[in-house]
């Protein structure tokens, strides 16, 4: 079991979670769940320059929130982040 | 006041008869008015689930159609006199029945009954929309499985669409050792993707498969799924009980050679 683990690198029900909540922000928003992808890397990138990130360890989604002066929930872009360090990379 | 309930899910054989015909039992137990109604009209199984295929003379369609009364088609359950089943056709097709046509149906059996749970059919065509057009409030089930969720999550969308009052989660078949050792997603991870409140959840319990072998749904039996199904029911009647989810209910000698060979 543990050979799997390190072999996989992830538990089969984190893939899971993970696909699906991929998969669901990308029907919800009528897009293929490759653009979702786009946009994590594009940020992934951006990001990085200026901390220690996993690209592992990033989540973006759609959900809904509610915003201020906005009656209703409405649907936002969310991207959770990890940072391992929050240093200025260096530059400081 | 009586309040109209729909069973559903999007993806077949996830357990929406099984959860109709217990949910039902359950309820006709704890001493409420109970009217079952199996919609999934060319498909009827909630029969076989309680047991009653024997004891069929008229059907849904009939009476939608004026072929009998209502009194004729409804079944008395053999064990509780307070519950009745109306069966689907199994001749007919989903065209046989518009949403019209259910919205009055449920209404005729409000008078009679607390509670009118419909068990709907698979998939978002004509058959879901006839059952969820007289319901008040939705429970969606689901398995931990992405083809399960992934239905769910378009059925939530459909009926948030459609203005359904009240909408709520059973996940079922949850394995808890499988969730420990991180092999399938939990409880909590299902709510998380899906947003919608959960009203239960059910083990994944071979007890389950014994109860539709033998036509007699297990509602508050000595068993995990028994239990949850029992919960599941008093919380509908308004009691708070949180939900816990039971050790699977696998024989000894199942868990013994599970055991061993993850030795």
């Amino acid at each position: 079991m543990n050979r799997r683990r390190c072999v996989v690198g992830k538990r089969s029900g984190e893939i899971a979670r993970k696909r699906l909540k991929l998969l669901l922000a990308a029907e919800k928003t009528d897009c293929s769940p490759d653009f979702l992808e786009m946009i994590k890397d594009d940020i992934c990138a951006v990001v990085s320059k200026y901390m220690d990130i996993d690209p592992e360890e990033i989540e973006v989604g759609i959900t809904k929130a509610v915003f201020k002066g906005v009656p209703d929930r409405v649907p936002a872009f969310y991207a959770n982040i990890p940072a391992r360090c929050l240093s200025y990379k260096g530059i400081i | 006041m009586s309040e109209v309930i729909v069973i559903t899910s999007g993806k077949g054989g996830v357990g929406k008869t099984t959860t109709s015909a217990n949910i039902g039992t359950g309820l006709a137990m704890l001493g409420m008015r109970v009217a079952l109604i199996d919609t999934d009209i060319g498909l009827r199984n909630l029969d076989v689930v309680m047991g009653l295929e024997n004891r069929i003379v008229y059907n849904l369609v009939d009476v939608v159609e004026g072929n009998c009364r209502m009194k004729q088609a409804l079944i008395r359950d053999k064990r509780y006199p307070n519950l009745y089943l109306l069966p689907s056709a199994q001749t007919r097709d989903k065209s046989a029945v518009n949403p019209e046509q259910m919205i009055k149906l449920t209404e005729d059996l409000k008078d009679d009954f607390d509670y009118i749970l419909l068990d709907c059919p698979a998939g978002i065509e004509q058959g879901f929309r006839n059952a969820v057009a007289g319901a008040d409030r939705a429970l969606v089930v689901t398995t931990p499985e992405v083809s399960a969720i992934r239905d769910a999550d378009r059925i939530i969308g459909l009926l948030e669409n459609g203005d359904m009052g009240q909408i709520q989660l059973i996940v079922n078949r949850v394995r808890t050792d499988m969730v420990r050792r991180g092999d399938m997603m939990s409880v909590d991870d299902v709510m998380d993707i899906l947003a919608v409140p959960l009203l239960g959840a059910i083990p994944d319990d071979e007890a389950i498969v014994i109860s539709t072998n033998q036509g007699e749904p297990l509602a508050g039996t000595d068993t995990p799924s028994g239990q949850a199904y029992m919960d599941i029911c008093k919380r509908l009647l308004g009691e708070d009980i949180p939900v816990c989810i039971p050790e699977a209910g696998r024989s000894l000698i199942s868990r013994l050679t599970g055991f061993l060979k993850r030795a």
